[in-house]
């Protein structure tokens, strides 16, 4: 993708400028905030207690929890497969599948990895699957969220098109809430790194109460989630 | 359309709303629901700690952005092309249609996917681009049910149907897109699901509004419960987002601390399903991702608030805690407003954003109670900015002659104490004509709209005057 364009910006913020009564600001610092109450949320807490809080969190918005070790993974993976009707199935193309050993357990099951050079096949496949399987970058406590930053392997499509989404959550992932994440990034972008061009926070199933109030799940996402916390830590 | 709902006189469409008896008791459990769930979420949450700490962060955050806003405009802009977006600046709703028709017309767009966005709505998107032959197709499901129900409009900035019963949307639904089911929520929304499926996989361009535009990164962030928002920003190829002006937050930290302050006070969640942060790519080329993002930033009278005593109300984040809060909205509902934007926060940005001609009515429907005030996450003082619109919309002679005569007149009447005494004295007497069981129930003049809903109570034969002069004379 080439450089980008900007249309109409002097005008534009010349007369923002006017209207506030004074010249254009070409340097602002960002002030240290007085109030801050973020940082205080959870963090006295162990990591053994926010994985708890997470899986609490998770339960509480309609997330189905298993917790397993590294040993039983692959047979979690298998009983979860089973439970929400199987194949077809699809995950993202992540390297962390192998290193926590789950690369056997999708082959057998014909689970399809996503590969970005075969470009819209993998967007059918997504639509058609009953299951799809991705990390969590980073898990949040406070909410029984997981983040996860997309790029075109690691692919929103694996979290979106399914009728189940199944997650991934090392508790060595596990952190208070947004606020660690979001310090994350604010650093990247200060060091000049490119952030992932896609950073979803996602709770649960898709849902709405647009109708009378009444809470329905399954609105245009994913119907049903699992979250697999695998106890790395 | 745009802004704008219904054409009728503010009174004649209070006096609709009053009518109504389904749209009160769904208003009444809307907020009663919204409120409660929102205090759970608040005060409620010991593990977040002092609420009012979160308030100050909010309000700290969005009056420094709205202070520094252009540096932080330039910032946002400059880092959303560096990495490849499009970025157009519009003063006004006419400039930011004309801009996305273009862009649909150099694509040859025949279909696009919406998901909610007050600031398309405001600026009449949907319509212009309906103009260069290009479908609009709304999918957040209330949009998707008020936009089968050709012309209906939003009726609450975060729940847009609230005024529609399940029976009514089934009927709607069966007349309009071919539904045979019951009124079940779930059967409906699994209805609207299906057909949504294709509609956004084929769409050739997808459009959002913008939560939150981060300057640091040149990101758009969606604040969503249902999946489309992130349905539409990766299957069409073009995706276009749509900005007011002010809805930006420095850097990823603020971001923080207002999807916090968003979540629990529009629908008292910890954190929405999805926060969806969409940064235009630098050459990765996703299979699920556009290949074209513009953003374009709109004024549409915005900057007149800008270094006035109203500029606070841009430090609004859309959550409607002020509307879920208020009597009036309670009582008339969205459509009474006549604005996409309702309830106090809507009865201080319509006058802003389309002047007095045309709004500066609603700052009247408020009991000014200053529960707005208090329900704000950002700390607005609304109630003061209603009473300030009320002062101008005098002022520059907007109200009605007859009562700018009686108040003009009473003014003289009230500061002159032989006429004053003259009045209070005379009062009973005028007033006899009117006077039914000790009270008025159809006043003259300036009274009658009063008298109108509520009764006046009848002029004392007794005034203060002369029973401070006796009481006084009796302590002595």
């Amino acid at each position: 993708m080439s450089k980008g364009t900007i249309h109409n910006r002097d005008k534009f913020l010349s007369h923002i400028a006017d209207r506030l009564g004074r010249e254009q600001k070409t340097d602002v610092s960002r002030p240290d905030w007085k109030y801050q109450p973020q940082w205080a949320v959870y963090q006295e807490k162990t990591s053994d207690e926010l994985c708890a809080l997470f899986n609490e969190n998770s339960e509480e918005k309609g997330t189905h929890v298993l917790e397993t070790t590294m040993d039983q993974l692959e047979e979690t993976v298998e009983y979860v497969m089973k439970t929400y009707d199987g194949s077809p199935m699809v995950a993202t193309d992540d390297e962390r599948f192998a290193e926590f050993g789950l690369t056997d357990v999708f082959d057998k099951n014909n689970v399809h990895i996503w590969d970005a050079e075969s470009g819209e096949r993998n967007i059918e496949k997504a639509k058609q699957a009953n299951i799809g399987f991705l990390f969590s970058d980073v898990s949040l406590a406070e909410s029984g969220t997981i983040a996860q930053f997309n790029d075109r392997n690691i692919a929103r499509s694996v979290s979106l098109l399914p009728t189940t989404y199944t997650a991934f959550i090392p508790k060595s992932t596990i952190v208070p809430r947004m606020t660690q994440v979001t310090a994350r990034i604010h650093k990247q972008g200060g060091d000049g790194e490119n952030i992932s061009p896609y950073i979803n926070f996602i709770t649960g199933p898709s849902n709405s109460a647009d109708i009378e109030m009444n809470m329905v799940v399954g609105v245009h996402g994913p119907v049903k989630a699992v979250h697999i916390v695998i106890l790395d830590a | 359309m745009a802004m704008k709902i219904g054409e009728k006189p503010f009174f004649d469409r209070v006096d609709d709303a009053l009518d109504d008896t389904f749209m009160h008791q769904s208003m009444a459990n809307a907020q009663d629901g919204l409120r409660g769930k929102k205090i759970a979420a608040t005060e409620g949450d010991e593990a977040i700690g002092d609420w009012e700490d979160w308030r100050s962060a909010g309000e700290e955050i969005r009056r420094h952005t709205l202070e520094n806003l252009d540096y932080y405009l330039e910032q946002l802009s400059e880092n959303f092309a560096k990495r490849g977006g499009h970025v157009f600046f519009a003063e006004t709703a006419e400039e930011a249609n004309a801009y996305i028709q273009q862009v649909a017309k150099e694509k040859n767009a025949k279909n696009a996917t919406k998901s909610k966005s007050m600031v398309t709505e405001e600026i009449g998107l949907n319509e212009a681009l309906a103009d260069v032959g290009c479908q609009v197709h709304e999918t957040d499901l209330a949009e998707y049910i008020l936009q089968a129900e050709e012309g209906d409009r939003p009726s609450h900035i975060v729940v847009p149907s609230l005024h529609k019963n399940k029976s009514q949307i089934r009927d709607t639904l069966k007349e309009k897109a071919g539904y045979s089911g019951t009124d079940q929520p779930e059967e409906l929304t699994a209805f609207a699901r299906s057909q949504l499926r294709d509609v956004f996989m084929n769409a050739d361009i997808g459009i959002t509004g913008c939560n939150f535009g981060v300057a640091e990164t040149g990101t758009v962030s969606l604040v969503t419960n249902e999946g489309n928002a992130n349905m539409v920003t990766s299957y069409p190829e073009t995706q276009i987002s749509v900005m007011g002006m002010e809805r930006l937050v420095p850097t990823w930290e603020d971001l923080d601390v207002m999807v916090n302050l968003l979540s629990r006070s529009a629908v008292g969640q910890k954190i929405t399903t999805y926060v969806t942060n969409v940064t235009p790519e630098v050459g990765l080329q996703s299979v699920d991702g556009p290949k074209d993002f513009h953003l374009v930033i709109v004024d549409g009278g915005r900057s007149k608030a800008l270094g006035t005593e109203f500029q606070s109300a841009l430090h609004c984040i859309r959550c409607a805690a002020c509307v879920n809060v208020c009597p009036v909205y309670r009582h008339i509902g969205g459509h009474a407003y006549g604005s996409i934007y309702q309830g106090p926060i809507g009865a201080v940005l319509s006058p802003i954003l389309g002047g007095y001609e045309e709004y500066g009515e609603l700052p009247y429907a408020s009991s000014l109670c200053a529960a707005c005030t208090e329900a704000c996450p950002v700390k607005i003082p609304l109630h003061e900015q209603l009473i300030r619109h009320r002062q101008i919309y005098v002022e520059e002679g907007y109200a009605d002659k007859s009562e700018q005569a009686a108040m003009t007149a009473f003014g003289i009447g009230a500061s002159t104490p032989s006429l004053f005494k003259i009045a209070t004295k005379g009062a009973p007497t005028f007033a006899k004509p009117f006077v039914h069981e000790g009270s008025i129930s159809n006043g003259p003049g300036p009274m009658k709209l009063w008298t109108k809903i509520r009764e006046f109570p009848a002029p004392g034969k007794e005034n203060f005057r002369k029973w401070f002069k006796e009481h006084k004379k009796g302590d002595s």
